[in-house]
């Protein structure tokens, strides 16, 4: 009885819980209410298949409790209820990765004029490069990488001269243009997740992984790791900006490509400063 | 009566396999310590997961203080943290979970049931649980080697779990890891050859295949999956020891550390990922089949009725075990693999629900029309459908892919796989263990102790984990030892871990009744007699409580049905035991 009881009691509580809690994720700002949509789906039916099951059980606990002189009936199989089950099974099972699988092909397929938008994360700060006027990111090698090259950038590219390089900075992005996310690592796996966008995607050194959105409100977000990454796993923040056009114009106004700050290191105007910060890290070597 | 065997059977087919003698122990070392006997080894692989656990709780109670209460314990350094979190699911997956299943209910339970005398390799038997002890003790051993245990999060991913930015990363932690897990993988082996092979060669007479209990079945296919599935971890880690050890690159590319360009060069950190999930998800079932058979026999037992769809519950375990090795890259869905992989991994992961979701349904029609006896094996067994349906939905969100996109790496999967993998296989180990320490000690666990710890478990785990699905729909990522000061975090889930915290140390010292039960109840414990539950199995038919060496006296037992033939109309008793030949067989065949 006490225990039937506890199990109505568990499906009562878990969905109160669920309509009261204060806990919900956070207000969108990318494209992908689809995401949301598919999560709020998957929370019908699956709610409703806990509280079936947990109240059955609670009512077979109850009506068929031990009481002297019971005896169970005996009931080895039931082809048809077992074959109803599982068709009703498929059935939900279906309606739940059918839209799923229909919105993981938009995430997968980048728009044809989204803008390549490059992440080079490291131990444990991020960093940016935005394609110049060509509108073409630079190749790159992380054996390049170098206290004067610190995202190792292909010096001999010409493509790579104009791109805009956002060293442990804020990163700024236009509202509703669709970016094109590619994400790369040059240490160990990161992951670049900023829960507002809802998209997100580890980076794996020695590829370049990515994914797409389309900012939708402007605002300050904060980007986090959420692959562990080390000891300052936790302390790997940063901040993305999204701006109006004319905001994220002056912005864009006030960065140095790569060619403008290899020519200010050759020529020694660089301050002391600048060099320290542009050093990854402690006892950094060039090879 | 009904036999669900399909097809015509003997009723009892001549032995297949002749007798063989024992090795009979000589001296008190050879009987109780380098013993051969399985029963023996299963305390032996039992107790060893349960203390080891012990320090795996202790760790969890650390982390948990931290999340709770962020900034108050100055000892928990993000490195420590990081060092606890890794432990602990290391701990708990492999060297509590996996051995106590198959190393501790496998040994102890697979002879019995089948109706052997014992495992059928009894000295690689013994040697599989050395091993395994020395698995543990490596592992230990981590603890106080100069920077401590391996901080890089149990998944290991490379290339930071060697890398100097991990703790233990440079030092001894991560290779004691490795070696221990070789180690393991060794002695696992060992005894599930043995496991395999006496399910299969070692049955008593009429025990076909058919008529086994589930719960053998569940154990039997497990190990079968083990014995497919530990090899690709075992590779894995003698891959990673190499690019540790001898400077190799197989999962390490050309990086900078720290500033630094280091020698490797052209390996790929996602290969690791694929073996180590290959073997990763597998592992999974491991530990679920056995807990799915143990509380199928459960259940039946003690509301009195057969398990309802026994052909369909074989299959649904066989399918199950089946499809997991091909869902592995659902845990890989934002790991940067080929995009394209997670629409069939979707749709495989999807698949799996419906052979899971039909157990569920077999265990509550089993209910229905039952002579439901709520004992304490009972209230773990239903306890466990409860967290392991919760668990098991949270699934269908992480295992669909885009849903999975927004909810990965965020507490939501810690909350997700601590109740299906955590909470559900561990409420069926304490059923089982109340279920089955009247056979092992011939004396019954103290009722009083047991409803309190059932309940403060039950309630008390479904607290911790239920709201913890909240915590990461809000975005919370996992593995962050302090979230307090971040923007979109409101200030309330502070609160709330706090008050997970708390609950979690509830639960933690709950068993510390459950242990005191264990000795207590050895002693003073009402005494059992050799059947209490009135169970059909063999084990619960031995001559003597406790079995002795070689399980069944003089002759073994001919098994003339099923496991389930509870409740039979026109039988004198409410079961029938599998060895029984007469009632209303004898009656139907006249």
């Amino acid at each position: 009885m006490v225990f039937a009881l506890a199990l109505v009691l568990v499906v009562v509580g878990s969905v109160l819980f669920h309509i009261l809690s204060p806990w919900w994720w956070t207000q969108i700002a990318s494209n992908w209410t689809y995401i949301d949509g598919t999560l709020v789906i998957t929370f019908w039916i699956t709610g409703a298949v806990f509280a079936a099951v947990v109240l059955f059980m609670a009512y077979c606990v109850w009506k068929f409790r031990h009481r002297p002189g019971n005896k169970a009936d005996y009931e080895p199989e039931n082809k048809r209820l077992e074959w109803w089950l599982t068709i009703a099974t498929a059935v939900g099972v279906t309606a739940l990765l059918v839209p799923g699988l229909f919105v993981w092909k938009q995430f997968v397929d980048v728009p044809e004029d989204a803008v390549e938008v490059e992440v080079v994360a490291q131990q444990w700060q991020w960093n940016y490069r935005l394609p110049g006027a060509d509108g073409k990111l630079g190749t790159s090698d992380s054996r390049l990488i170098s206290p004067e090259n610190p995202l190792g950038v292909n010096p001999e590219d010409p493509a790579g001269q104009d791109d805009v390089i956002v060293e442990a900075d804020d990163l700024h992005l236009p509202i509703d243009k669709p970016v094109k996310m590619l994400l790369r690592s040059i240490d160990v796996l990161h992951n670049f997740y900023v829960p507002e966008f809802r998209a997100k995607m580890d980076m794996v050194p020695g590829s370049v992984t990515y994914f797409w959105f389309t900012p939708t409100r402007t605002g300050t977000f904060e980007v986090l790791c959420a692959e562990l990454c080390g000891s300052g796993h936790g302390f790997m923040r940063g901040i993305v900006m999204i701006d109006t056009e004319e905001d994220y114009a002056a912005w864009l106004g006030e960065q140095q490509t790569f060619a403008e700050i290899s020519a200010e290191q050759q020529t020694g105007q660089l301050d002391t400063d600048d060099v320290e910060a542009a050093k990854s890290g402690p006892g950094g070597v060039a090879n | 009566m009904v036999d669900v065997t399909p097809g015509a059977v003997a009723p009892v087919p001549p032995a297949e396999v002749p007798e063989v003698e024992l090795y009979h122990p000589h001296s008190w070392w050879t009987k109780y310590v380098f013993s051969q006997d399985a029963k023996v080894i299963a305390i032996q692989y039992s107790g060893t997961a349960i203390a080891i656990g012990l320090v795996a709780l202790v760790l969890s109670w650390l982390m948990r203080l931290q999340l709770g209460f962020p900034g108050t314990f100055d000892f928990i350094t993000p490195e420590a943290y990081y060092q606890f979190i890794t432990m602990h699911g290391m701990i708990m997956v492999i060297y509590l979970l996996t051995a106590l299943f198959l190393g501790g209910f496998g040994n102890y339970l697979i002879p019995l049931m089948v109706g052997a005398r014992d495992m059928v390799f009894p000295y690689v038997n013994m040697l599989s649980y050395w091993i395994y002890l020395l698995a543990v003790l490596v592992l230990v051993a981590s603890f106080f080697v100069p920077g401590g245990p391996t901080g890089g999060g149990w998944t290991l991913y490379p290339p930071q779990i060697i890398l100097s930015g991990t703790p233990g990363g440079q030092g001894a932690g991560i290779i004691l890891m490795l070696v221990s897990l070789i180690l393991f993988i060794i002695g696992f082996t060992m005894g599930g050859l043995n496991y395999v092979v006496t399910v299969l060669q070692g049955r008593t007479r009429g025990m076909t295949l058919m008529r086994m209990p589930l719960t053998v079945w569940g154990i039997f296919t497990a190990t079968v999956m083990a014995l497919l599935a530990f090899p690709a971890l075992f590779v894995a880690c003698v891959m990673m020891l190499f690019d540790r050890l001898l400077g190799t690159s197989f999962f390490m590319p050309a990086l900078v550390e720290m500033g630094e360009q280091l020698s490797y060069g052209g390996g790929s950190p996602i290969l690791f990922q694929h073996l180590f999930w290959f073997f990763g998800h597998p592992e999974v079932y491991i530990v679920a089949l056995p807990a799915f058979g143990i509380v199928s026999d459960l259940i039946s037992t003690h509301a009195r009725k057969n398990i309802f769809g026994y052909r369909m519950m074989v299959w649904a375990i066989v399918a199950i075990g089946a499809l997991s090795f091909i869902v592995w890259a659902h845990h890989m869905y934002v790991s940067g693999m080929h995009p394209y992989f997670g629409f069939f991994f979707a749709t495989t992961t999807l698949i799996i629900a419906i052979p899971t979701a039909i157990k569920v349904y077999n265990w509550v029609l089993t209910l229905w029309r039952g002579d439901i006896h709520l004992t304490i094996p009972m209230l773990f067994a239903l306890a466990f459908i409860v967290t392991f349906v919760n668990g098991g939905l949270t699934g269908l969100f992480l295992g669909n892919v885009v849903v999975d996109v927004p909810l990965s790496d965020t507490m939501f999967v810690v909350a997700h796989f601590h109740m299906v993998m955590g909470v559900a296989p561990i409420l069926v180990i304490f059923g089982a263990i109340y279920h089955w320490y009247p056979k092992i000690t011939g004396r019954m666990l103290d009722e009083t102790m047991g409803q309190l710890h059932f309940w403060i478990t039950f309630i008390g785990a479904y607290a911790i984990f239920f709201p913890m699905h909240y915590v990461g729909l809000v975005g919370v990522p996992r593995r962050y030892p302090d979230i307090s000061g971040t923007a979109f975090i409101p200030e309330s889930v502070s609160t709330l871990n706090a008050f997970i915290t708390v609950a979690a140390l509830i639960v933690g010292f709950a068993q510390m009744v459950f242990l005191f039960n264990l000795f207590w109840s050895l002693r003073f414990g009402r005494e059992a007699g050799g059947n209490p539950w009135r169970a059909t199995t063999l084990e619960w038919q031995t001559p003597e409580t406790p079995p002795a060496h070689g399980n069944f006296g003089k002759e073994l037992p001919i098994v003339y049905r099923w496991a389930y033939d509870y409740s039979v109309p026109g039988a004198k008793e409410d079961f029938l035991a599998q060895n029984d030949p007469g009632g209303p067989r004898a009656a139907a065949s006249a």
